[in-house]
């Protein structure tokens, strides 16, 4: 009887808790409000037309390029940046190194909500939603098929980056012992994710090798897999120190004072390995270029294209990478940073889109709707992470 | 990792490997069964009979053949139209040349499907089913010949393409283009029968013809398979794509995936045994935390 009350009761507490957390709290009219507030608002509303009308009501997509910015930035683009989530659980958790112990959280978190959010992104795109669990259930599993991996794997990975994260929230909840056991199956999922990575990172390269014969040959490789590979990790490293930076400036009464001390540190870490991944992945694209001896393809525009991805955006911040952390220079590692992505964002885009039937007659751009729709993509998740970092211990240093 | 999970593993990675030869099953088959369709295009007087039965049979926009001047440009398959015949002037004359979905024998599109809701049937035919796709347009991208066309102006869009008319072959009857065809520039047919016949023609005609028959290996053999007077490159076709099925781009990937998918935890596991052991952690580093602990708590 007691113990009934007790459940009920606790069951009154929890649910005043869990309304309490989901009420705003802070100042409303900041700047970053004021700008997402309207974008997500008209991007519901482009998302209504588009359902009622097609896809081809406010995207630029023909026939001839049937992919466009929503793939290939939201989807292909998004996952290569999450890819610090596996990256960082490998480092700490594989290798035992607790240097980074302090970044594990976030990074795990923003992995988790870039992939529910570019998961959301391809639903959008998806022609008949409805018919989305057909690669789940039943009996259309098209086992030979790039995508339905892809398909499979974000899904067993956001589980995965969920149960890495799932401690935090019993934490936020106050459940001791779920937090416990929670824990225990870190390393597990871990090992899960940083699999499902490799495969799912290199996969996205994958979807590409049938369409060799629309990709501008300076694209296009047998190889694409291992260099979508291969980026992603720099990709991943970059992005953590963009958003550590950012999230330590915005979110800064959050962070425990040694943390920021500590976070210049782990910066020059995550600085060495961008920079030495960053190398090997030139040297791939070198190796390739010479081994396929595209000389010819490189006088025109198209090649000169191709140099400012791959010597201004990465040669050179992998460079300026290693000149950082050899001269302490955290200005210099974050440009990089910023670089870098800007590569990887050039790299993807010019696979998926840009390079796509380049040699068609009218090339495709993205519509004013394309463009809103994406930024509500990213807006969306940077709400949500906002709402998770404001009221759970997203960035304390308990583990 | 202990040897019952070595064990696991192995059997694991036998049982998909062994698995993994279902997508080479249609190398296998007897490629005898396949249908398809040769196109002789001298035989073709661009009456455009194909075009309207297609429509007719499929329940499609039926073009006016007489008045809408379709010949002054080159035009592609629609999302409205399967098929379409286009109007080439060569060193030979006027060339008329019927486009549609190729039915390659190891289809890119099929393939590349995650749903399987577009079919490779056992002759041949590729078709595509609305219950299963998704609408991700994979197949699109994967298409060496850009034949999938989606609706982008409805709410519950469709792929649309040729499907060799796979309902009348299952009742025993010619796709609706070969029996429209008037000159029998089009006819219908097992694979071999159609090479042989197209074969037969060129050495019977040597001038008659180039000597080569579009589909007999591009892109791993096509069901549909041209004949023509004057280069291929010269009437519309990619001569760039290649002896090789695409399925083949992606089969090594896929191959690997399994490997990936066990080999990396067993290596993984592996490092995190050797880095366990080989790091003793400093009392030192465990006061730091309780101490962060600590001022959270007063927080």
């Amino acid at each position: 009887m007691n113990r009934d009350v007790a459940i009920t009761d606790s069951f009154g507490n929890l649910s005043r808790f869990l309304i309490q957390e989901l009420k705003p709290r802070g100042p409303w009219l900041t700047p970053f409000n004021v700008i997402s507030i309207p974008v997500i608002l008209t991007g519901l509303g482009i998302l209504v037309y588009r359902f009622i009308h097609g896809l081809g009501s406010v995207t630029n997509l023909t026939q001839e390029t049937p992919w466009g910015l929503w793939m290939g930035f939201d989807v292909i683009t998004g996952v290569a940046l999450a890819g610090g989530a596996y990256v960082i659980t490998f480092v700490v958790y594989v290798m035992g190194v607790d240097k980074y112990h302090g970044i594990v959280r976030a990074t795990v978190l923003n992995g988790l909500l870039a992939y529910t959010f570019y998961g959301g992104a391809l639903l959008i795109d998806l022609g008949r939603p409805w018919n989305a669990p057909n690669p789940y259930i039943g009996n259309s599993f098209g086992f030979s098929s790039v995508l339905f991996l892809i398909c499979w794997h974000f899904l067993l990975y956001m589980v995965a980056e969920f149960v890495e994260f799932s401690p935090v929230i019993a934490e936020w909840l106050h459940l001791e012992k779920a937090k416990r056991v929670l824990k225990k199956l870190t390393i597990a999922t871990v090992v899960l994710g940083i699999t499902l990575s490799i495969l799912h990172q290199s996969g996205l390269g994958a979807l590409f090798l049938m369409a060799k014969p629309k990709i501008h040959p300076l694209w296009w490789s047998e190889f694409i897999p291992i260099l979508f590979f291969v980026s992603s990790i720099y990709a991943g490293l970059a992005m953590i120190i963009v958003e550590g930076t950012i999230s330590h400036r915005v979110f800064e009464k959050l962070i425990p004072a040694e943390h920021h001390h500590h976070f210049d540190d782990i910066v020059f870490g995550l600085a060495k390995g961008a920079a030495i991944t960053m190398i090997v992945y030139y040297f791939f694209k070198a190796l390739l270029f010479i081994h396929d001896k595209q000389w010819d393809l490189i006088v025109d525009g198209w090649g000169l294209w191709f140099l400012v991805e791959v010597i201004g955006f990465v040669l050179v911040p992998a460079l300026m990478f290693a000149f950082g952390f050899k001269h302490r220079s955290l200005n210099i590692v974050k440009i990089a940073a910023v670089m870098a992505l800007i590569g990887i964002i050039l790299n993807r885009l010019n696979v998926s889109v840009i390079a796509f039937n380049w040699y068609a007659d009218v090339h495709y751009f993205p519509s004013w709707q394309e463009y809103v729709v994406t930024f509500m993509v990213i807006f969306a998740e940077l709400w949500v992470f906002r709402w998770f970092v404001t009221r759970m211990p997203v960035f304390s240093s308990e583990h | 990792m202990d040897r019952r999970g070595f064990l696991k593993t192995s059997v694991l990675v036998g049982g998909t490997a062994i698995a993994g030869k279902k997508l080479n099953a249609q190398e296998n088959q007897n490629s005898a069964e396949f249908v398809g369709i040769l196109v002789d295009t001298t035989r073709c007087i661009g009456c455009r009979a194909c075009e309207v039965a297609c429509a007719e049979e499929h329940d499609m926009f039926v073009p006016d053949v007489v008045n809408d001047g379709a010949f002054e440009q080159v035009r592609k398959t629609s999302e409205k139209q399967w098929t379409v015949v286009n109007k080439f002037e060569t060193e030979k004359g006027d060339v008329f040349v019927k486009k549609q979905c190729m039915h390659c024998y190891q289809a890119a599109c099929a393939i590349a499907c995650p749903t399987e809701a577009m079919k490779q049937t056992d002759h041949g035919p590729v078709i595509w089913r609305g219950n299963k796709c998704i609408g991700c347009r994979f197949c699109m991208v994967s298409c060496p010949f850009e034949m999938p066309k989606f609706e982008y102006d409805e709410w519950n869009p469709k792929l649309q393409k040729c499907t060799m008319c796979f309902e009348r072959l299952e009742e025993g009857q010619k796709p609706a283009c070969v029996s429209a065809c008037p000159t029998d520039a089009l006819m219908f047919g097992t694979r071999v029968k159609n090479l042989e016949i197209a074969r037969h023609r060129i050495y019977s005609y040597p001038d008659q013809y180039v000597h080569h028959i579009y589909g007999e290996h591009e892109v791993g053999g096509t069901g549909y398979i041209y004949l023509s007077a004057v280069p291929f490159d010269q009437i519309g076709f990619r001569t760039d794509l290649g002896k090789k099925a695409y399925p083949e781009y992606t089969k090594e990937f896929l191959y690997a995936v399994p490997m990936i998918l066990f080999g990396v935890p067993a290596f993984l596991l592996g490092l995190n045994a050797l880095a366990d052991a080989s790091r003793s952690v400093p009392e030192s580093e465990f006061t730091l935390e309780f101490d962060v602990d600590k001022e959270e708590k007063k927080r």
